[in-house]
C-alpha cells in the first residue's frame, strides 16, 4: 500500500494545507516510509476483537441544562486576527 | 537552595528561612544565565513571576500556606494561563496570550505555587527530542550536543539544570517519560483521566495525559498532589476520592514482584542501557523485591497502532487553526479556503503537517476500516496483555528508551527512526496505565539512562513509593550536570 502523488495532493487539501510545487513528491516519500511501519498491523488476526476507542472505556457525564459560563466575548475576540462590532471576520462566502 | 527537594523547600519556606520571592529570584537569575545556552523556556514573565511570589509570602505570613505555597516550578507551554503567553511551541500559536488557565495551572495557583515560565517543547507536542519545536531545539544540560528527548525536552531540561525544582509535562505517547530518562530526572504519567485535560492544547485526547516532573520521586508525588483530582470540565475527567500520592514512600520492597517483560530486553536495545537497567534490577532484588518474566506480546504493534490512532485524533483536534479565531493568519489570501489552506500551510511545520495528512488519510472514505478500526482493535489486545501480565506481577520494569539521548540533528531527516525512540513508552499510553521513568545510571558517554516503571490502573501511589525506595538506596537523580553546576 502506498499513496500516489495525487492522493498526497487530495489528502492536504483535506486537511486545509497548500502546498507549493514540487512538495508533494517529498510529502510522498516521508509518509509512504511511515505507511510502510503502519502495514505490520496489517497482520495481525482482529476477528471478533471489539475496537477500544478509549483508556477507560468511560461513560458520558450527564449535566443539569443551565449556563455556568460567564460571557467573555470580549476577552476572546481580544486575540482573534480580525474582528468588527462583535464579529469574527473572514473572507466572503455567499455572493 | 537549588538542589534541594521540595520537601526541604517546603520547610525552609515554612520556617521563613528564605521568602517564596528570594527563591523565584533565585531561580530567575539561573535562567538569565543559562536559558539562552539551553533554551528550556519559550516564555519568562519575571514581573508576573515575582507578583505570584508576593502573595505566595503573604499566605506564608498569614498561614494559610499549604506545603506547596511558594514553591517555585514551570508549566510546558501546552497548558493555557490566563495572561501569559502559551505558544505550544508553534509559530501558530506564537503570538496567543491564553485567555484562561488549565485546570492544572488553576491547581497549582490554588496551592501558591509560583511559575517561573513557560518550557520549550516539540510543536504540539509531536516528536521525540524537542527539535520541532518553532522555537529552536533544547539543548541537555547533561552534554549541549545532546537532546533532551520530547515532547516535554523543556521542562525536563529546564529541571535537570536546575533552572526549575519542579514542573509539569504531559505525556501522549512518552513525553514525559523518555525526555525524562534522557536528562537523568524522575517524571510520572498517571493513569489516563487522574489529571484533567481542561485547557492542556489537545494532541491525541483518548491518549493525553499530564503528570509531574521533578528530580525526585518523592517531588513528585508532591507536585501529583497538587495536579490531580476529578474535574467536571474535562469529560473524561474520573470521578475519584482525593488521594494523598506520598501516602506509600515509606513502603518496603519486600516481596514486591517486578515483571519484566521479554519483549523490552530485546534487539534493539543499545548495550549501555541494558547494562543500567539490569543493576537497577538488581539493586531491587537486594531491596526485597523478586523478578518474574512476563511477556507483552502485541506490544511490538504499539508504534504502528500509535501512528494510526495518534494523528488520527490530532487531525480532528487542529483543524480548530483556521486563523479565524485566533492564532496566525496568513497575511495575503484569496477565498476562505485559501486563507485556510495558506494559514495553516505558513502555522505549522513538518512533522505536525505530517501527522495532520497521515491522520486525515486514515480517517477518509475507504480507508477507515483498514486503519482506524483496525488499530482500535490491535489497541485492546495491547490493554489485554497488560491485564494479563498484572497477575503475575505487581509492577513492570525495563528500559524507558531503547537508546539514551542522541545528537542533536541526529535522526531529523527520518521520521520513522525518530518514532523508535517511544518504542518502549507508547503501549502504556494505548492501555491508559500509569508509568513512571527514573534515572538509574550513564552510559559511556555520561548520558543518562531512564529505568521505566509502569504500574497497574491508579497505582501512582504505589510506583511512587517503590521509585522512593530505589532513589533512597541510589543517588543517580542527585547527580548535577557538570555544566549547569
Amino acid at each position: 500500500m502506498s499513496l500516489s502523488l495525487q492522493d498526497v495532493e487530495r489528502v492536504a487539501s483535506l486537511a486545509r494545507i497548500a502546498i507549493a510545487p514540487g512538495e508533494a513528491e517529498t510529502w510522498q516519500s516521508q509518509i509512504n516510509g511511515i505507511f510502510e511501519l503502519i502495514a505490520g498491523m496489517q497482520a495481525v488476526d482482529t476477528n471478533g476483537i471489539e475496537p477500544m476507542a478509549h483508556a477507560r472505556d468511560p461513560v458520558q457525564r450527564l449535566r443539569t441544562d443551565e449556563v455556568t459560563e460567564p460571557d467573555l466575548r470580549e476577552k476572546f475576540q481580544a486575540i482573534a486576527p480580525q474582528v468588527e462590532a462583535g464579529l469574527y471576520l473572514v473572507p466572503q462566502v455567499i455572493e | 537552595m537549588i538542589n534541594e527537594g521540595l520537601k526541604q523547600l517546603s520547610a525552609a519556606l515554612a520556617a521563613r528561612r528564605i521568602s517564596s520571592e528570594e527563591l523565584a529570584r533565585e531561580y530567575l537569575a539561573r535562567i538569565d544565565q543559562l536559558n539562552p545556552q539551553i533554551n528550556a523556556f519559550i516564555t519568562v514573565n519575571p514581573d508576573a513571576t515575582m507578583q505570584e511570589a508576593k502573595t505566595a509570602d503573604a499566605m506564608l505570613a498569614a498561614g494559610t500556606a499549604g506545603p506547596l505555597t511558594g514553591i517555585p516550578l514551570a508549566h510546558k507551554d501546552i497548558f493555557c494561563m490566563d495572561g501569559w503567553r502559551t505558544t505550544c511551541a508553534s509559530r501558530m500559536l506564537e503570538n496567543f496570550v491564553a485567555p484562561y488557565d488549565a485546570h492544572v495551572v488553576g491547581l497549582c495557583r490554588q496551592a501558591g505555587m509560583v511559575c517561573l515560565g513557560k518550557t520549550n517543547m516539540d510543536e504540539f507536542a509531536m516528536g521525540s527530542s524537542n527539535e520541532t519545536s518553532w522555537f529552536g531545539p533544547v539543548r541537555n544540560p547533561w552534554d549541549m550536543q545532546a537532546v533532551p528527548g520530547g515532547s516535554s525536552g523543556g521542562s525536563a531540561a529546564a529541571v535537570a539544570a536546575r533552572l526549575a525544582p519542579v514542573a509539569t509535562g504531559t505525556d501522549t505517547g512518552g513525553s514525559i517519560r523518555q525526555p525524562a530518562a534522557m536528562t537523568g530526572i524522575t517524571g510520572l504519567k498517571p493513569t489516563y483521566g487522574v489529571v484533567s485535560r481542561y485547557g492542556m492544547i489537545a494532541f491525541a485526547s483518548s491518549l493525553d495525559q499530564a503528570g509531574p516532573m521533578a528530580r525526585s520521586a518523592e517531588d513528585c508525588a508532591m507536585l501529583m498532589n497538587a495536579m490531580a483530582g476529578f474535574d467536571a470540565r474535562d469529560s473524561t475527567s474520573l470521578e475519584r476520592e482525593r488521594e494523598d500520592y506520598t501516602r506509600d514512600l515509606g513502603q518496603p520492597l519486600a516481596g514486591l514482584r517486578i515483571g519484566l517483560p521479554k519483549e523490552f530486553f530485546a534487539a534493539g536495545l543499545s548495550g549501555d542501557v541494558a547494562r543500567a537497567v539490569d543493576e537497577a534490577l538488581a539493586e531491587y532484588r537486594r531491596l526485597g523485591a523478586v523478578t518474574v518474566e512476563v511477556s507483552l506480546p502485541s506490544s511490538a504493534l504499539s508504534i504502528p497502532v500509535y501512528y494510526v490512532l495518534a494523528p488520527a485524533e490530532a487531525s480532528a483536534n487542529l483543524s480548530r487553526f483556521d486563523g479565524v479565531r485566533y492564532g496566525h493568519r496568513a497575511a495575503e489570501y484569496g477565498d476562505l479556503t485559501d486563507m485556510y489552506q495558506k494559514t495553516r500551510a505558513e502555522g505549522f511545520g513538518a512533522e505536525v503537517k505530517r501527522r495532520i495528512m497521515i491522520g486525515t488519510y486514515v480517517l477518509s472514505h475507504g480507508y477507515y476500516d483498514a486503519y482506524y478500526i483496525k488499530a482500535q482493535k490491535i489497541r485492546r489486545l495491547i490493554a489485554e496483555d497488560f491485564a494479563k501480565a498484572f497477575a503475575e506481577c505487581d509492577v513492570i520494569m525495563g528500559p524507558t528508551a531503547p537508546e539514551t539521548a542522541f545528537d542533536l540533528g541526529a535522526k531529523n531527516s527520518d521520521p520513522v527512526a525518530m518514532y523508535l525512540s517511544d518504542i518502549y513508552t507508547i503501549a502504556v499510553n494505548l492501555a491508559g496505565l500509569p508509568g513512571m521513568s527514573i534515572p538509574c545510571g550513564f552510559d559511556s558517554r555520561q548520558r543518562p539512562v531512564g529505568l521505566q516503571l509502569i504500574g497497574n490502573y491508579f497505582g501512582e501511589a504505589r510506583l511512587l513509593g517503590i521509585a522512593h525506595q530505589y532513589q533512597l538506596a541510589t543517588d543517580w537523580h542527585q547527580r548535577v550536570p557538570a555544566a549547569v553546576a
